[in-house]
């Protein structure tokens, strides 16, 4: 027999949205991935070469526990965040959460979906220490960590391609005035300067968040994030903005960028294809070039380096932006037995030798110390070396603005950010300062 | 969150005594309690959070009209409406005539119509969504078929520009739909007497003359059905612009769907999203009932003289 409740449930669930779903949500969590009482449920993110390092890392952990196995679902990039979202709105998160941590991990918080992990790192202080310090930033809300740094850490970085700078006498650009000379170089020959995945708006973002800091240093940002009145007024916002603007009039950025995505890798290949010269993108691109290049990246052809600095700016020339690490939370809706599978899986499978050797194998850095040791002997030495130093050096890492952020202002940024990279129509800097001064704090 | 227009049903009054309509009673049944269920329920909810404040996360807070303050004062709303009329205005005009000449042409018996037939009703098996990632691949200026072919002409920033990126919406939306609408004319078509097209080649009438002065009219009603479908329809457009342009660029397709999606479910302001919803329904409510007006009491008859 139906009760009324699970009819009203099917109705909701499946007509519309997550409307009155949040009724639901009381009573014992339904998130076991499995059968047994100990199975939990882990959702993350497709696309290699993660996808297939977080599947063997669930595989390891399932054949020494069949007991309290685990059991994965996979989602896209950008459809994923609205999916875990609506997912732990409802009630229906999966026992273990993957995330950006920073913003929308605070709305969890807030909402007190995830486990307060400070206690249980007390107890097993040998998984953090192990960890870089700087990982645990985005993973503390409010003085106590609600998720488990993972994976690895992906700086944003200035890619190049050598053979086509070689081949029209160009230099890798030290400063701001030698990125705007190299547009008007590569126009002139025919190759877009830069590509740009323009469609998914926080590609354009990286490009914000570099001059930002480049010209008025980390302080500018973080009075925003603190949320005080009219922080985008500072005088370094208006002066990046512009300059971004010069930027985009000038054909910067390669033609048709609006359209082109980031999740289709159409802006890498432009890069490894020879049709642009240059790309900002994150350390986790190189990955995906090496697959999907060919010999681009064996050869040695692609150059990589940090953000150009720009004349007179306050910033750090060695700060850098991108993502600290990978979040893995626990859902506090999950059953005493999934939390305890978590856990165990968060202590003796997660970042263990065997998932360290394949992150490094792919090209990235996981977030363990002292793993220099272990880049030597990888085809991508030089790489590993350079991400590592970049992160390990950087006066100030910075997490992503949109991750940062709560999700609630992260749209609102992004959605002036696509207005702002309108090739024709865009927002003027004012129009953007003034837009975004009015949702500061939201 | 799906806007659900009750489609347009003729009442009729019935002669039948008490007694056999107790079975035809019965079978509203299931169709009612679907309509509840999926329509009506949802619907009161979505009324109910237009009222409140919540992030889709935590605790529902009762808020009073603050969501509807804030949403009927966002210059985003007019932007919305008018996107959202826009499709349905250019997307009637381009499908409207099309299915009509298709249909009338695939009405016909021969083998070869039927065939085709078969043909064009190919792009309505697809889903919206598969149809945006195909359409997006060969839009590429880059890689896509402009590149492919070696065709300048097509290798527009065709996503990125305001003006064709409505336009691109409108083509694939039709091409995507006009199938549909066909199938709804040629039926239409072959219910037309052929005592009419008799009659009226005895008088001397031609091609053009028969299908203005018989096809065309004796087509009103199924012209206002599917003219209903599209109308009220493009009001829920919702996958393919999001898979095509995300509403971009800038916010150039952000139709009412969409801004609800961004609303609700990126920006995490769920009572906001409501109150678009809501928006969104009396505005399909709205069209439904005057498109129905349009087309007369629909009781009297179209086969006089015939």
């Amino acid at each position: 027999m139906i009760s009324r409740r699970n009819f009203l449930n099917l109705g909701v669930g499946a007509g519309a949205a997550a409307a009155l779903a949040a009724c639901g949500s009381e009573g014992p969590g339904t998130s076991g991935g499995g059968s047994k009482a100990g199975s939990a449920s882990y959702w993350f993110l497709t696309g290699q070469p993660g996808e297939g390092i977080r599947q063997h890392a669930v595989d390891r952990f399932n054949q020494a526990n069949p007991d309290a196995k685990i059991t994965a679902t996979t989602f896209q990039n950008d459809a994923y965040k609205t999916r875990i979202k609506t997912a732990i709105g409802a009630g229906q998160a999966p026992t273990i959460i993957w995330g950006w941590g920073g913003g929308g991990l605070k709305s969890y918080v807030e909402a007190g979906q995830v486990e307060d992990l400070t206690d249980w790192f007390g107890q097993n202080a040998a998984v953090k220490d192990r960890l870089f310090p700087t990982a645990f930033g985005p993973a503390t809300i409010n003085g106590k960590i609600y998720a488990m740094p993972a994976e690895t850490v992906a700086p944003i970085v200035l890619y190049y391609n050598k053979e086509v700078f070689e081949k029209n006498g160009a230099k890798a650009p030290e400063t701001w005035d030698d990125v705007m000379n190299l547009v008007t170089l590569f126009n002139g020959k025919g190759i877009a300067p830069f590509s740009l995945g323009g469609q998914s708006r926080w590609t354009n973002m990286m490009w914000m968040e570099f001059l930002f800091d480049r010209i008025g240093g980390s302080e500018v940002f973080q009075a925003i994030f603190e949320g005080k009145a009219n922080a985008w007024s500072h005088p370094a916002a208006k002066e990046a903005l512009t300059k971004l603007r010069q930027l985009i009039d000038a054909d910067g950025f390669v033609k048709g960028y609006a359209t082109i995505t980031a999740d289709s890798n159409a802006d890498q290949a432009l890069l490894y294809r020879g049709r642009a010269a240059m790309m900002l993108h994150g350390a986790w691109t190189y990955g995906s070039m090496s697959n999907d290049g060919g010999d681009f990246v064996k050869s040695g052809k692609l150059g990589y380096m940090n953000f150009p600095v720009v004349t007179g700016g306050k910033g750090d020339p060695s700060s850098t932006v991108g993502n600290p690490g990978q979040y893995y939370s626990i859902s506090s809706k999950a059953t005493a037995e999934q939390k305890e599978t978590a856990k165990k899986f968060f202590k003796d499978t997660v970042l263990n030798d065997a998932e360290v050797k394949e992150w490094i194998d792919s090209g990235n850095i996981p977030i363990v110390k002292g793993t220099e040791s272990s880049f030597a002997s990888s085809k991508d030495a030089d790489f590993l070396k350079f991400i590592y130093d970049t992160s390990a050096n950087a006066k100030n890492f910075a997490q992503s603005w949109d991750q940062a952020l709560s999700p609630t202002a992260a749209e609102a940024l992004l959605d002036n950010i696509a207005k702002f990279f309108q090739k024709s129509g865009g927002i003027s800097p004012d129009q953007f300062i003034t837009n975004m001064n009015g949702v500061i704090g939201k | 969150m799906t806007a659900l227009a009750p489609p347009p049903v003729g009442v009729r009054p019935t002669t039948n005594g008490g007694r056999s309509n107790a079975p035809v009673a019965w079978m509203a049944v299931p169709a009612l309690a679907m309509f509840l269920a999926f329509g009506v329920v949802p619907l009161l909810g979505v009324l109910f959070l237009s009222f409140t404040t919540w992030d889709g996360i935590g605790e529902i807070q009762p808020s009073g009209l603050t969501s509807w303050r804030s949403v009927l004062s966002d210059p985003g709303l007019p932007h919305a409406l008018w996107v959202t009329f826009l499709i349905m205005a250019l997307s009637w005009l381009a499908q409207t005539p099309l299915s009509l000449l298709i249909g009338v042409f695939l009405a016909g018996r021969q083998r070869y119509r039927e065939f085709l037939a078969i043909l064009y009703f190919i792009p309505l098996l697809l889903s919206s969504a598969a149809l945006a990632i195909t359409f997006k691949a060969l839009l590429d200026p880059n890689f896509g078929l402009g590149e492919g072919l070696g065709i300048e002409l097509l290798r527009q920033d065709w996503l990125g520009e305001s003006k064709l990126a409505m336009g691109v919406v409108i083509f694939v939306v039709s091409w995507q739909f006009i199938p549909f609408h066909s199938l709804i004319y040629q039926g239409g078509v072959r219910q037309i007497p052929t005592s009419m097209y008799e009659a009226a080649e005895i008088d001397g009438a031609g091609r053009l003359r028969k299908f203005f002065s018989i096809t065309l009219p004796q087509l009103k009603y199924t012209i206002i059905t599917s003219s209903t479908l599209m109308v009220v329809g493009s009001l829920t457009f919702f996958d393919l612009i999001f898979v095509l342009t995300a509403g971009g660029p800038g916010d150039a397709t952000r139709a009412l769907a969409l801004d609800m999606y961004k609303r609700g479910f990126q920006a995490n302001l769920m009572g906001p999203a409501s109150v678009i919803a809501v928006i969104l329904v009396l505005v399909g409510l709205g069209l439904a009932l005057l498109l129905r007006r349009l087309g007369g009491r629909g009781d009297e008859s179209q086969l006089e003289g015939a």
